[in-house]
């Protein structure tokens, strides 16, 4: 069985409907990226999958657990590092898997660090933590590199891309960043008209997967001309 | 040091003010006493055991006051915060009986529960309340949305989100509001002890005016200034400890 599969969503906030009939099915394992313009539905999609409050139709099958990165960190303030992984701990042996997430993600020397103190990297490697302390099989990432300078996103980018690997998750990635698009997803879908609906889908080679050195010309051109069209498309109807 | 040295600049130009007034004789002796007989009418209250006693009563009366409003304050201001159907079933009868000058309540407390301890310590509840009330309703309305939805992705239990995520995040405003609400406390306090008491602070300031000695009442005033400033520091050093994670100012 898939790991995500999503036939004729459809989301509408009163009148105006976001989500058109969009269906989507992601394998075990597979990281899919969805790029697309601001307001295309990109984050509903993610919060129709999580089960907030966006009152979908059509159907979502998720095996096993969802975790969910903001765009924010989200941290509580009132918690240090460690206390905020711990915080979405169940069990025992949840709890117990709070040290090795941390350093997972690279959090051992920062663990008694109150958020206001941590940098916009750290801060996020701290959400992803408290998201993967549940090691769930879905992971839904919500843009969460886009507050980052172009260094650190890079960064967190290599670390997200081992961390999926080594946990072995399911990834959807909402992104507004062709490189990050390209650089971590398996696949790359592209939401795209008004409501939206998926425009484009590439499946990138294996060999292209997380590599900064592969030549990735021809896909950014083509990703780059579906998600400019649509631009100009939008920018003609209003 | 500096900073301590300034705050009791304005203290030490009163005293000089109080002695001056005295060695003058710009009052009579029976409307203002110098400090030094204040003092020494201070040292003989405490050398008969009467003192420690007023303290003692009031002390506990006051703490017995906001314990129970703290208790109904944190129950009643988080549902109120979080539930907008609660906030409108009750939120406009608690601003009501909030408009009601504390003064008021006297006669009826006295009447329905007569002039022992409980009446006292509900009137010292009843001010003691609203100021948490008030400030943790605000505090639970002001806490951030986007942290309530993590907890929400993460599946956990309404009475858990309260918990976990809302009282955590107002817990900076309900200090406001209890520092704010114990100085009430011993407000009205004064105006329990005023009317119907053989002990306490309250009970010290009528008994001067009986008995025309301004210097017993000017120790029970003082008592209470520095009762009400011990509360406040003590508050505040609780604040400070706690609330060490808020990115404000200071």
């Amino acid at each position: 069985m898939s790991a995500i599969c999503i036939d004729d969503l459809r989301v509408a906030f009163g009148e105006l409907r976001v989500l058109d009939g969009l269906s989507l099915t992601v394998e075990r394992g597979e990281i899919v990226a969805v790029l697309g313009p601001s307001g295309c539905g990109k984050s509903t999609l993610l919060r129709a999958i999580a089960g907030l409050d966006v009152h979908p139709t059509g159907t979502i099958a998720v095996a096993g657990d969802v975790g969910y990165v903001f765009q924010e960190p989200r941290l509580f303030p009132w918690l240090n590092v460690e206390k905020n992984v711990r915080f979405a701990a169940r069990s025992p042996e949840e709890v117990a898997r709070v040290e090795a997430v941390l350093e997972l993600t690279g959090l051992q020397k920062a663990r008694a660090t109150l958020p206001k103190a941590l940098s916009g990297g750290m801060a996020q490697r701290a959400a992803l933590a408290r998201t993967l302390v549940r090691k769930p099989s879905v992971l839904l990432l919500d843009e969460p590199l886009a507050a980052l300078d172009a260094l650190r996103r890079m960064q967190l980018q290599e670390a997200l891309g081992e961390i999926i690997a080594t946990v072995g998750a399911t990834a959807i990635l909402v992104t507004h960043d062709i490189e990050e698009a390209l650089y971590l997803a398996d696949r790359i879908v592209v939401l795209g008209g008004s409501p939206s609906r998926i425009s484009l889908e590439i499946t990138l080679p294996s060999h292209k997967r997380r590599n900064r050195d592969a030549n990735l010309t021809a896909e950014r051109s083509t990703l780059f001309h579906a998600l400019s069209g649509d631009e100009l498309r939008q920018e003609e109807s209003a | 040091m500096r900073r301590t040295l300034l705050a009791w600049l304005v203290p030490a130009a009163i005293l000089v003010v109080w002695i001056v007034a005295g060695a003058a004789h710009w009052f009579a002796p029976d409307q203002l006493a110098p400090p030094s007989r204040v003092l020494a009418e201070l040292g003989s209250l405490w050398q008969r055991g009467l003192l420690q006693q007023d303290i003692l009563a009031s002390t506990v009366r006051v703490f017995a006051g906001f314990a129970i409003a703290l208790a109904l304050a944190v129950v009643l201001g988080t549902l109120v915060g979080l539930n907008r159907a609660v906030e409108r079933a009750i939120d406009p009868t608690l601003q009501a009986i909030r408009a009601v000058p504390s003064l008021a309540w006297v006669p009826l407390l006295l009447l329905w529960l007569g002039i022992g301890e409980s009446a006292k310590i509900t009137l010292i509840a009843i001010g003691a309340f609203f100021p948490v009330y008030v400030n943790l309703v605000a505090g639970v309305h002001g806490v951030d949305r986007k942290l309530v939805e993590v907890a929400r992705v993460l599946g956990l239990h309404p009475l858990a989100v309260a918990t976990r995520v809302v009282l955590p995040a107002a817990f900076p405003s309900l200090l406001v509001g209890a520092r704010i609400g114990l100085t009430q406390a011993w407000l009205f306090l004064v105006a329990a002890e005023l009317l119907a008491s053989t002990r306490g602070l309250g009970f010290l300031l009528t008994e001067g005016q009986q008995i025309s000695r301004p210097d017993e009442i000017l120790v029970a005033i003082l008592l209470l200034a520095l009762a009400g400033k011990l509360c406040e520091s003590g508050m505040l050093a609780i604040e400070r400890r706690t609330t060490a994670w808020t990115d404000g100012l200071r």
